[in-house]
């Protein structure tokens, strides 16, 4: 815990850096009124506290972060944590839907290309998860749309629904596309990591004393190997959630999907630095949660290990 | 992965024919990294010496042959929606997506592995301090914090190549990290504090050398990842900027003609993904080859 404590710390002291990179500061958006004086400018920047020594900043934006008070959009003047609560569900939509994916694949593929090791499939998986690691995402999302929507038109190009038709099936037909595009990259890791726990536990000691004492081979393959490999799988999903919401943003570019990467890019356009830097926090806090969430599932999935 | 000397699940397979099987993979494996070697040989050649052979210049704007499809004219690869020679375009963003590549490994093997050497050589406070540093930084995703960076910084070829380096330091700090620090209780390092070397000495000299092997094969996976990261912010248009051509920002309107001018938006990509592969594979096959495990008893 502590150690996650002082993770969010460091976090937070790398995004006040970020945030005073910005050409101007805070004060950007400012400079850019027409008739704005060099006189007013420092009145603003007092009235912002921003002629106050960098630790006493810091200290301020670090206790209102605490709070929730993450400052305004300069669009809306909506407040910066409800601005990304309301694109946060079509991101974690996307999210789920293609971890769902990439675990039923990527564990299939994995314990197939353990069981079967040197096979023509293990090699093509092989091969198949290195060249889907160096596919840029939003080139595969650009091929998934040139193939199935505009030569085959089985899929909508975007978008998160038909305007008109908001049905259950039409929302699904939109997810179809953007998940399993989102979902390669975490196939292919996960089939690689999934294939090498395999081969780990098959070698275990409780894997001989099962085949010994006349267990039949598929329910020592299901029951005792696949279950354990999958064990070491938890942390290893812990730790694609940067990967994965890396790849959430550049899908929602392409698939015009309106979520969290899509409100990120559109900010930086508007230069709405105080959405950039709240979302910018976000996502690294949602990662800090996100691996502190995988140290406490497998603490309970593991019996051999304990909490202190 | 430290598999190679693990039995296999009951698979019907004979020893001899498993024996066989293994050594072709690793020659599929050796294979690869050489067609990885081969495409990256080839991508860096007609980058750098096709403008010169090829008569389009890749600026010029032929409004005759827009939209000229692939394979059907003089423009081999086809032209863009101004007439411009896709293959002389796709040379020329190569230079920079490539340049952009190597130079923002270059960079970041640098950062990580003078702090990685430092913590795994001072180790305690320093050694923990820097580490945790490092996953404060990967608890932020790669575009995000590219992405507001690139955003803040005037978009020039240097700013974006420090931009990438600043996002891709960590995985070679961590490696770095590991290495010297189990170095360091080493006989040879005890011994050279015990002359009387300098920490300095120490860390540069005896130990880094010592590192080399783990260093070359994370920082040939950096080149990958970094002409990834250019086409990712290139692509979202804050990377290099038009006219000057990336692999990257050749795909930023392509997706406006995906269903008249689909090679636009496939060709790039396909120059991105033979480089990136090409970079993953050689990676990979230095891994099996140097492998650390092997020359640490």
């Amino acid at each position: 815990m502590a150690q996650y404590l002082l993770l969010l710390w460091l976090v937070s002291i790398i995004g006040f850096a970020v945030l005073h990179l910005a050409p101007g500061g805070p004060l950007a958006q400012f400079t850019l009124i027409p008739g704005m004086t060099a006189a007013q400018l420092k009145v603003i920047a007092h009235q912002m506290g921003l002629d106050r020594p960098l630790p006493v900043q810091y200290w301020e934006w670090f206790r209102r972060m605490l709070v929730g008070e993450w400052g305004r959009s300069y669009r809306d003047s909506q407040p910066v944590l409800s601005v990304i609560g309301a694109h946060l569900w079509p991101t974690l939509e996307l999210m789920v839907s293609s971890t769902i994916i990439a675990l039923l694949l990527g564990t299939w593929v994995g314990v197939l290309g353990a069981i079967r090791r040197y096979s023509v499939f293990d090699y093509l998986a092989t091969v198949g998860a290195m060249v889907a690691l160096s596919v840029p995402t939003f080139w595969f999302g650009l091929v998934v749309i040139y193939i199935f929507s505009v030569k085959l038109a089985w899929l909508p190009p975007g978008n998160l629904y038909t305007i008109g038709d908001g049905s259950f099936l039409d929302y699904a037909r939109h997810l179809i596309a953007p998940s399993l595009v989102l979902a390669l990259v975490t196939i292919a890791i996960w089939s690689r990591y999934m294939r090498a726990s395999m081969l780990e536990v098959v070698n275990q000691d409780y894997i001989r004393t099962a085949r010994a004492k006349g267990v039949p081979e598929r329910r020592v393959l299901i029951r005792h190997t696949i279950r354990n490999a999958l064990l070491p799988m938890i942390t290893i999903a812990g730790l694609q959630l940067p990967t994965l919401l890396s790849g959430a943003l550049v899908t929602e570019t392409v698939f015009t999907w309106p979520g969290m990467g899509r409100l990120f890019l559109d900010s930086i356009g508007y230069r709405d630095y105080p959405v950039v830097m709240g979302i910018l926090m976000f996502s690294a806090i949602l990662v800090l949660i996100g691996n502190l969430l995988a140290d406490v599932l497998y603490a309970v999935a593991d019996p051999r290990i304990r909490l202190d | 992965m430290a598999e190679a000397a693990q039995i296999s699940t009951n698979a019907p397979m004979t020893s001899s024919r498993r024996t066989y099987n293994r050594a072709l993979a690793r020659f599929v494996r050796h294979r690869l990294a050489l067609f990885g070697l081969a495409a990256i040989v080839l991508l860096v050649l007609l980058c750098a010496v096709g403008p010169y052979l090829w008569p389009y210049n890749d600026l010029r704007i032929d409004i005759r042959h827009r939209f000229a499809e692939p394979f059907s004219g003089a423009h081999i690869f086809g032209a863009d929606e101004l007439g411009r020679d896709l293959l002389a375009r796709l040379m020329t963003a190569g230079r920079v997506s490539l340049t952009v590549g190597f130079a923002a490994m270059a960079i970041s093997t640098v950062i990580g592995t003078f702090i990685g050497t430092i913590a795994g050589y001072f180790g305690g406070i320093v050694g923990t301090a820097l580490m945790r540093f490092v996953d404060a930084v990967l608890c932020f995703p790669s575009i995000f914090l590219l992405l507001a960076l690139a955003a803040f910084v005037q978009p020039n070829l240097l700013a974006i190549t420090l931009v990438i380096a600043a996002t891709a330091w960590m995985e070679v700090a961590r490696v770095v990290e590991a290495q010297i620090r189990s170095l360091r209780e080493r006989d040879f390092a005890v011994a050279a504090q015990a002359l009387g070397a300098s920490d300095a000495h120490i860390m540069f000299r005896e130990l880094l050398p010592n590192a080399i092997a783990p260093i070359v094969v994370a920082s040939t996976l950096n080149v990958a990842r970094a002409i990834l990261l250019e086409a990712y912010v290139s692509y979202l248009g804050y990377g290099i900027q038009p006219p000057t051509p990336s692999w990257g920002n050749m795909l930023n309107n392509a997706q406006e003609y995906l269903s008249t001018a689909p090679w636009l938006a496939l060709l790039p990509g396909l120059f991105i993904t033979l480089a990136v592969t090409g970079f993953n594979f050689v990676g990979d096959g230095l891994r099996d080859a140097l492998d650390p495990r092997l020359d640490l008893p």
